[in-house]
């Protein structure tokens, strides 16, 4: 399964960095949301996944018996998530903002040239 | 000592409150300032006679880095701040009257102020970082005195090439001291003394004297750095006088003398010097002779008599180092009676030009008489200082037998050469504007107020008590001068009279062709034209082009990185990225893959793993943004269901609730927007798949590589050991969210709030253009 999700990663992060490439506001956004999922699962992947087994202590014990998935990792990404979602909502409406403004969703039409020195 | 330095920036920056036009006649005692100084420093004189101990001034400032504020007075720091005080008491008189109309006196004198604190520092200094800090302090405030004609744009140009000019060889200059510093652990220039060796073996000996060379050179202004100095006679005629012939120039040469005994090594030091001081002396002295503008023809005079000085360091013998101590002091005596002069005739006719200037003597009958004695003493004419300092210049080429009789009679004739123009270029000054024919629309011209003639006349009283009683400066400093330059006891004196010998010979042959070259040249402005042409090929224009190639490549370099497109920019990070890290990734590290931990996959995961993929591709080819925003939820909920089967509910509980809004916000915010628009052609496509397809393999191999190596388990193991023992909690990620890590999640709360609170404000906002449409 490891190999799948390195595939998965990469696919994540080119396709993320390939979005982000275009000129397109919305396209910018979803590049970011994907690169954000990629580094996500990127996280997950690097502290060795464990089947089945989440770091939950079971109700009648007071420890851990046996394996169990790495909780930090997690708390992370749980962090991140949520930290995504704050981004993505804010640059949303920034985005629904400028469009009302300058009726395209192009970067470039946003792009005020410094005057020449 | 310290006191004293830094008590003179402060009345520097007190002359600021003088007013300049209601308090102008009381400019003229500031001059109590450099006189009290000049007096000070005399009575050092009989101490570095009779008490052979050193008389240093101890000061801390950064002991931790060997950084502090010692001064030291030895004979050639003596001989400079005399000059400095002597020649500064006679300027600042000499500018009460000079600069008394003008609206920014006291800018001007505070700017002087500065200056002559920065020399003194500079000259007394026993650390070199606080010399080096001197040091640029006088080019800085040099920088403002040349450009004290604001309202001129040639005067700001000046400004600006001699601060570039003397700013860059402080540059190389601190690079030389930090050099010699991590060589011999010391900045404290006496410790250096006994370094000497220890430098001279080291690798980067020559490297640290290059660097010093370029310092020296660029501020005594040497050929080919020689350019900034002309330009800076746009400054006032004070200044000129002040900084341009007796100090700040000289700071090189003093540079040069004070590291004479520590990095002289008989061979390329010498050798570097006397070339560079040859070249410069003589294209100076031939190119003054040229110049129509009295200034001009100073200038280069003074680039040539500080190619001398720069020369017969050079030299490096006994009585070579005797006639540059002599020469400075002399040299300081003339130049600045020749400046004050040539302020004086501009202030009261209104030109410089020489073409035009005749007969003034009978108008300025003092002032012609002391231009008379600088004259002769330029030329070396006996019972003036400049005899007796031609004499033993004379005496140090004939007594250099340091290679073959060849090199005597090569150097002779360069400085033959020199002083004939040298001494041509002093009566062009001294002589041409004040005899023959008085022109009718100078008979008008008012006297020069006392002010200003009375400096030029104690420079003229010294030139001749010293040119006839030479003993009196030697045993009073120059002598003392010499020892500090050369290290030991010197045997050799000043005298009047050398007896008949091929010197004197010399000496006269120099002021009968000087005389015979000032008949036969005449100053015309064609001339100077042909010179100027001539300048096409300079110094000065390959440094102007090559700083406007240097100030075009930034800027295009900047349009190029700096081009105001973010893709670009993600564009050049990424790909910048990939080199980097993909170099040193193939370079250094051998792709191993752990083959053996990896756990077997059902089915079902293919068909989450193959569900993504699909998705990921129909983002990146639809056409539609709804297309892509579904498929973005398919994406996000797919990783849910990875979280689901490798124990991770929680992230899956978050997953889905974040990705549905995601999803719903996308839609609500974006559903009106039309579909996607071609932007970029297929060529652009091909390169970023390109660059984000070899990012994406770079990390993918990174993860896979260090899938090898197994993660550190110690925290995981404590948060995990200690959730319901210490914390009372079972589900572990939920007790390091809000307990262990509980500020942390607290602070992440309020980052979501701030971007709620953003979101409700940018929807609220309406700009003018829309509130006026509704």
């Amino acid at each position: 399964m490891e190999l799948l999700l390195v595939i998965l990663v990469g696919v994540l992060y080119s396709s993320g960095i390939y979005m982000m490439l275009r000129r397109s506001m919305v396209k910018l956004l979803i590049g970011i949301i994907l690169l954000g999922n990629g580094v996500n699962i990127l996280i997950f992947l690097m502290s060795g996944i464990t089947k089945g087994k989440a770091p939950i202590i079971p109700a009648d014990q007071t420890g851990f018996m046996g394996a169990y998935a790495d909780p930090i990792p997690q708390a992370l990404i749980l962090t991140a998530i949520v930290i995504s979602f704050a981004l993505t909502a804010f640059a949303l409406v920034l985005l629904k903002k400028a469009y009302t403004l300058t009726g395209t969703d192009d970067l470039d039409s946003l792009n005020i040239q410094d005057l020449d020195i | 000592m310290l006191l004293l330095i830094i008590s003179i920036f402060i009345i520097g920056f007190a002359i600021l409150f003088l007013r300049p036009t209601k308090d102008s006649k009381y400019f003229k005692f500031l001059s109590i300032l450099p006189f009290g100084l000049f007096l000070y420093f005399l009575q050092f004189i009989p101490e570095i006679q009779s008490a052979k101990k050193n008389l240093i001034f101890e000061n801390q400032w950064i002991p931790s880095l060997g950084i502090s504020l010692d001064f030291k007075i030895d004979g050639l720091s003596l001989l400079f701040s005399l000059l400095i005080t002597g020649v500064g008491a006679l300027i600042y008189f000499y500018a009460s009257s000079y600069m008394s109309r003008d609206p920014y006196i006291n800018r001007f004198y505070c700017y002087l102020t500065i200056f002559m604190g920065a020399m003194l520092g500079l000259v007394l200094s026993d650390n070199l970082i606080s010399l080096f800090m001197f040091w640029e302090l006088t080019s800085i405030s040099s920088f403002f005195l040349i450009g004290f004609n604001t309202n001129n744009e040639d005067s700001r140009k000046s400004a600006l090439w001699a601060l570039s000019v003397t700013g860059l060889g402080g540059f190389f200059l601190l690079a030389s001291f930090v050099m010699m510093n991590s060589i011999t652990g010391t900045f404290s220039i006496q410790e250096l003394f006994s370094q000497s060796e220890v430098l001279q073996s080291n690798y980067q000996y020559y490297v640290i004297i290059a660097f010093l060379f370029l310092g020296a050179f660029t501020k005594s202004a040497q050929f080919p750095f020689h350019f900034w100095l002309p330009g800076a006679m746009k400054a006032p005629t004070p200044v000129s006088a002040y900084l341009h012939s007796a100090t700040m120039v000289k700071a090189g040469i003093y540079l040069l003398a004070r590291f004479t005994p520590i990095l002289s090594d008989g061979e390329v030091w010498n050798m570097v010097l006397m070339c560079v001081g040859g070249t410069t002396m003589v294209v100076g002295a031939f190119l003054s002779v040229f110049k129509v503008d009295m200034k001009s023809v100073l200038a280069y005079s003074t680039i040539s008599a500080l190619g001398i000085l720069v020369f017969l360091i050079g030299i490096g013998t006994e009585i070579a180092l005797l006639a540059a101590s002599t020469f400075i002091l002399v040299h300081a005596l003339y130049k600045a009676s020749f400046f004050m002069i040539t302020g004086i005739v501009d202030h009261e006719t209104h030109t410089r030009d020489l073409t035009v200037l005749s007969g003034l003597k009978k108008k300025l009958p003092i002032v012609a008489i002391c231009a008379v004695i600088a004259a002769l003493s330029s030329a070396g004419v006996p019972l003036t200082f400049g005899f007796i300092s031609k004499e033993i210049i004379y005496g140090s080429t004939f007594d250099f037998d340091f290679w073959t009789y060849n090199s005597v009679l090569i150097l002779t004739a360069l400085v033959l050469i020199t002083n004939v123009f040298l001494t041509s270029a002093g009566l062009l000054v001294g002589i041409r504007p004040f005899f023959g024919k008085l022109p009718e629309k100078f008979e008008n011209i008012h006297k020069p107020d006392y002010k200003l003639w009375l400096p030029i006349v104690i420079l003229s009283v010294f030139t001749l008590l010293f040119g006839a009683f030479p003993f009196i400066a030697d045993q009073g400093i120059i002598s003392a001068v010499t020892t500090s330059i050369y290290r030991s006891q010197i045997t050799q004196e000043l005298h009047l009279w050398h007896g008949w010998n091929t010197i004197l010979l010399l000496s006269g042959a120099t002021i009968v062709l000087g005389f015979i070259l000032y008949f036969i040249i005449k100053p015309s402005h064609k001339t100077v034209e042909k010179f100027d042409s001539l300048n096409r090929i300079g110094p000065q224009n390959i440094i102007s082009v090559i700083a406007e190639n240097i100030k075009l490549f930034a800027f295009k370099y900047t349009r190029f990185f700096h081009n105001g497109y973010l893709r670009s920019y993600i564009l050049f990070i990424i790909v910048f990225i990939i080199g980097i890290v993909g170099y040193k990734f193939f370079n250094d590290v051998t792709l191993k893959i752990n083959t053996n931990d990896l756990s077997p996959f059902r089915i079902y995961e293919f068909v989450i793993f193959v569900l993504i993929i699909s998705a990921i591709i129909v983002i990146t080819f639809t056409q539609s943004r709804l297309t892509a925003i579904v498929s973005l939820g398919v994406v996000g909920l797919s990783i849910c269901l990875i979280f689901v089967v490798y124990g991770a509910p929680d992230l899956a509980m978050t997953q889905f609730a974040i990705d549905t809004l995601t999803v719903v916000l996308f839609v609500l915010v974006l559903f009106k927007l039309p579909s996607f628009l071609k932007f970029s052609n297929t060529k652009n496509k091909i390169r970023d798949g390109i660059v984000s397809i070899s990012f994406g393999i770079l990390i993918a191999l990174i993860t896979l590589q260090a899938l090898f190596y197994p993660s550190n388990k110690e925290v995981s193991k404590f948060y995990a050991e200690n959730a319901y023992l210490l914390a009372k909690g079972k589900n572990v990620v939920n007790v390091i969210l809000v307990d262990y890590r509980g500020i942390d999640t607290m602070i992440e709360t309020v980052v979501l709030s701030i971007a709620a609170v953003g979101v409700l404000s940018i929807l609220k906002y309406k700009s003018e253009d829309e509130e006026t449409r509704e």
